[in-house]
């Protein structure tokens, strides 16, 4: 596979290729932690939520949860990758009192999903193929807590021991645009899958970023790898300064060092962690108190066949089926919540060949504006799938114009009612009488014949006409009628 | 009346379900004798209490015709086994006073058929030794002696405690944990029989762990018998030890008494090591006589392996050790010496925390996975793993039932005698035990018989997998054609 090129960074010495590969940690939706039954909640009390086993008590062992092991087989096959039925459990040896049992239970050589790639979204209705290494199951530590008190660390294991899949990129990525679109398709894919939350600010998803630059079509650089960046806008962020910082370094005749660093936020700059000779050695081997995780290809087809439709399919057929744009599927469909409310909308339609693109526009311009604005997400907002399909409808049949069903949807959204209805009672049908509108356009003619006469002499000007017959009916002249009887009035 | 401690387990069963004693009875004879035999420091840990409550409750389901199969036994319970409430060490400095909240799956499933606990007993720190010497409360006395010395011998190890207790008749049965040879070279040691089931036989949930592969839970018994009858309750499956494998557990008893006639027994030529003393050799002639004279036929056979099982063991042991022990780190349990910073709480601890021979290990272990060391050492010893498996495998795959071996290349030695200088002189003791343990198999160690000393032998016999009944029917044959040995009590 072939890296789509990204944005080059412009150096001193000329344009430099940014190469990143990034390693996804992402925690398993599931009820109870990986290998014991404690709960997954998130919020409670410190230690209220741990196991014998989460907090390693002499002669406890680990049970492997059987649904963690779906939802990355789930996610696997979100990911069009290979799905191993045979994997290895490994330990993963370091000290740290939030990892209690000493070691983390991980995969190393042998992890449930290998090879898979995903097309991402980029600006300009571009895309790019990222392919993905791998992916395995590992358990999370648990977190530790230096604000307690002046002289003593506490640490809380509620989290010790929740299931995280690790999804390793290829260095297929290559600037901070396709960085960002990377973890956003993943978290798309795994938010339809029902496989994760995806909620960046509880620690849901955490990405560490491989950064190395280089010459376009030269050899791959030194990378380093930023740790634990939590939210989307700040992986752009560290990708450019990390990449920023290199070909600075480069160019004043430094060498890159393999390091570890994180991501300051608020200086906007990757600052060490620790350097290659300070990396720790995992000795990692096979779990003895784990067999190999085994199972057939039937579980995997059962999965499979009970995948719901993931976001690229879901477009494709937005594409095809209701002729949408594809930045127009992309948008709705990059949350499981968005694409579901617009099918909400698109199932109340009567006549959705006709109406289902309007409604998209709707939904996308009207609603997803108004919910911006507003800082409110799609579960909490005030205008139903039902009510904007109303107002696309009203649209669509006719009975009501563009600028008329903006006051509408107005009206709903603060003070929300049957559209149909209030369409009705506060008189805001479309005037589509003839008659009526003929009377109002030969008012307006004959009471301006200045007008009349430079818009023979310059037929952009009838559009003045336009607006005065709109605003004499209130708005609620049928625009095409009122546009079709000045062409033949004004003989243009 | 008898004294009620020199009975063997089937024995005190019956003469429970007769009423012609009660488990109160029984169990404060034990109680007694235990009192008596403090300088074997055997029990790190009496529990006379709770000994005398579950004795009465095993009375009160033995008066209602309720009483389990171990109904009012009085068993004593390796330190490495999770006891709820009650103190548990392995015997290290590291757990200090450290008391489980939870029953180890063993120990439950014996409560659960009547038996009654008398308390915790010494073993090697950690299960690692072989002559009980590593333990923070000391070594443990054999209650054997050579004859006309006053010279305390070991009772071999890990699970001293378990041997000397079962031969002193301080309990009627012990549990035991073998990873190496651990059930196995103490009862040769100390003229008990032990076995170690196959692996997956047992549940090791609530056990402390010192390799996973490798550790399986068994008993130490006064007979063949008792063995057996023990080893039911411990055995089964458990979802909570997902290496714990999922067969029915067989009334291993009825296998006592069961003609091995036709029985193929091997008779393994690598066993017979340069230098092994000429006992050992007669012990080993006279067993496989025994044997044929029972009717089973024997036949040479070879596992070529053999030889590099011993250095095998010690890097896959080490290696597991090095990681199970790490959760020892003055965190959240257990003994914590302060420093100024993490590492220095983690350094403080392990080191005060851990003996000699444990440090070793772990280091041993963690030099074995190291970066650059993996594929030389662990790849290495796991690849030796697979093919003395595969001698077996070829063994059983012609027919033979069983393999018949020596339990130790010697007889139970002084404290302090050996090892000093040189580990490996410490870690030979379990030469022909631990391929049982690399291959998953089920060992069991009779007494056969004593040296020039008067100090007990073992005999060896290894099975398939999950035929421990072999074992039994085997283990049968030779202690009746060996008889009993007691010790003449010192202590």
């Amino acid at each position: 596979m072939t890296a789509t090129s990204g944005k080059l960074m412009k150096g001193a010495t000329g344009d430099w290729e940014v190469v990143i590969g990034m390693e996804i940690h992402a925690q398993v939706t599931s009820k109870s932690k990986l290998f014991s039954g404690a709960s997954t909640a998130f919020g409670g009390d410190p230690n209220t939520h741990v196991s014998l086993v989460d907090v390693a008590m002499p002669g406890m062992l680990p049970v492997i949860n059987e649904e963690c092991v779906r939802q990355a087989v789930r996610t696997g096959l979100g990911l069009n990758a290979k799905i191993n039925l045979r994997s290895v459990f490994d330990r993963k040896n370091y000290f740290y009192p939030d990892l209690p049992q000493g070691y983390q239970i991980s995969q190393y050589k042998d992890p449930i999903v290998g090879e898979g790639e995903v097309t991402v979204e980029l600006d300009g209705g571009k895309t790019a193929t990222i392919g993905i290494e791998r992916l395995h199951i590992e358990q999370d530590p648990g977190k530790m807590l230096h604000d307690q008190s002046p002289s003593l660390s506490y640490i809380d294991y509620n989290r010790c021991g929740v299931a995280l899949m690790e999804i390793v990129s290829k260095p297929d990525i290559r600037d901070a645009e396709q960085a960002k679109a990377y973890v956003t398709k993943l978290r798309s894919i795994m938010r339809y899958l029902g496989t994760c939350d995806g909620d960046m600010e509880k620690g849901s998803l955490r990405a560490d970023v491989n950064v190395s630059v280089r010459k376009p079509g030269g050899p791959l650089g030194t990378r380093c790898e930023i740790k634990n960046i939590n939210s989307i806008s700040f992986i752009g962020q560290a990708v450019e300064a990390e990449a920023r910082r290199q070909i600075e370094i480069i160019e004043d005749g430094g060498v890159i060092e393999q390091e570890t660093r994180r991501f300051d936020p608020d200086k906007g700059e990757t600052r060490s962690m620790r350097s290659k000779e300070e990396a720790h050695d995992y000795r990692y081997f096979p779990d003895p108190d784990l067999l190999p995780l085994e199972f057939s290809q039937a579980f995997v087809d059962e999965l499979k066949a009970a995948l719901p439709e993931l976001p690229d399919q879901k477009k494709a057929r937005f594409i095809a089926d209701l002729g949408l744009s594809p930045y127009d599927a992309s948008v709705l469909v990059a949350e499981r919540e968005s694409a579901a409310f617009y099918e909400s909308v698109l199932a109340a339609l009567p006549d959705r060949a006709r109406d289902g693109k309007l409604a998209a526009n709707w939904v996308i311009n009207e609603l997803f504006g108004r919910l911006n604005k507003e800082g409110r997400d799609i579960a909490s907002s005030p205008v139903s799938a039902s009510q904007l399909a109303a107002i696309v409808a009203l649209i669509g049949e006719g009975t009501i114009s563009g600028k008329i069903a903006k006051d509408l949807f107005e009206i709903v959204w603060s003070e929300g009612g049957d559209p149909r209805e209030l369409v009705e009672s506060r008189g805001m049908k479309q005037v589509t009488d003839l008659g009526a509108i003929e009377k109002v356009v030969d008012e307006i003619i004959a009471a301006n014949p200045d007008k009349v006469a430079q818009a023979k002499a310059k037929p952009q000007l009838a559009g003045w006409f336009v607006g005065q017959v709109m605003k004499s009916s209130g708005g609620k002249a049928n625009p095409q009628a009122v546009n079709d009887l000045l062409k033949s009035k004004l003989g243009i | 009346m008898t004294d009620l401690t020199s009975l063997t387990l089937a024995e005190a069963r019956k003469g429970l379900d007769s009423k012609t004693f009660t488990s109160l009875e029984l169990t404060d004879a034990h109680l007694k004798a235990m009192e008596d035999a403090r300088a074997l420091n055997a029990f790190v840990m009496e529990t006379p209490d709770q000994a005398r409550a579950m004795a009465r409750e095993a009375d009160a389901r033995i008066g209602k015709g309720e009483g389990g199969p171990l109904a009012g036994i009085p068993l004593g319970i390796k330190d490495l086994f999770a006891t709820k409430d009650v103190r548990t060490t392995a015997c290290s400095k590291i757990l200090g006073n450290f008391v489980p909240t939870y029953e180890s799956t063993v120990t439950s499933q014996l409560w659960r058929d009547g038996a009654v606990m008398l308390g915790k007993l010494n073993n090697d720190e950690f299960a690692m030794g072989s002559s009980n010497e590593t333990s923070c409360f000391g070594p443990v006395g054999n209650p054997w002696r050579r004859e006309g010395s006053n010279t305390t011998l070991v009772p071999g190890g890990s699970s001293g405690g378990s041997a000397s207790a079962v031969a002193a008749l301080l309990c009627m049965g012990a549990t035991a944990t073998d990873t190496g040879g651990s059930i196995r070279q103490p009862a040769a040691f100390t003229a008990t029989v032990g076995i170690k089931p196959t692996y997956g036989r047992c549940s090791r949930w609530g056990i402390v762990a010192f390799a996973s592969s490798l550790d399986q839970a068994g008993p130490i018994a006064r007979s063949t018998r008792d063995a057996a009858i023990l080893l039911r309750s411990m055995a089964g499956h458990d979802p909570k030890d997902t290496t714990s494998v999922d067969i029915p557990v067989p009334d291993y008893e009825a296998s006592i008494g069961k003609s091995v006639k036709g029985m193929k027994i091997g008779i393994p030529k690598e066993y017979r090591l340069d230098g092994m003393p000429a006992e050992i050799e007669k012990l080993w002639a006279e067993g496989a006589a025994w044997l044929k004279a029972a009717g089973a036929e024997l036949v040479e056979v070879s596992l070529p392996h053999t030889k590099y099982a011993l250095p095998a063991y010690y890097i896959v042991a080490p290696a597991e050790a090095s990681s199970n022990l790490a959760r020892y780190d003055g965190v959240r349990y257990g003994l914590r010496v302060p420093g100024k910073s993490i590492g220095e709480l983690y350094e403080n601890t392990r080191a005060e925390g851990f003996g000699a021979e444990v440090r070793r290990r772990v280091m041993i272990g963690t030099y074995v996975l190291s970066a650059g060391y993996y594929d030389a050492y662990y790849i290495r010893a796991q690849r030796v793993r697979t093919l003395i498996k595969k001698d077996f495998e070829d063994c059983f795959t012609k027919g033979v039932n069983a393999i018949l071996t020596p339990a130790t290349p010697s007889a139970a030695f002084g404290i302090g005698e050996k090892g000093g200088a040189d580990p490996v002189e410490m870690y030979l003791n379990d030469i022909f035990t631990v391929t049982v343990n690399m291959a998953g198999l089920p060992g069991i160690a009779v007494p056969a018989g004593k040296d020039a000393q008067g100090l007990p032998l073992g005999l060896q016999l290894i099975g398939r997998p999950f035929d421990e009944e072999t074992l039994f029917s085997l283990g049968e044959v030779i202690e009746q054609a060996a008889g009993r040995f007691t010790p003449v009590r010192w202590w």
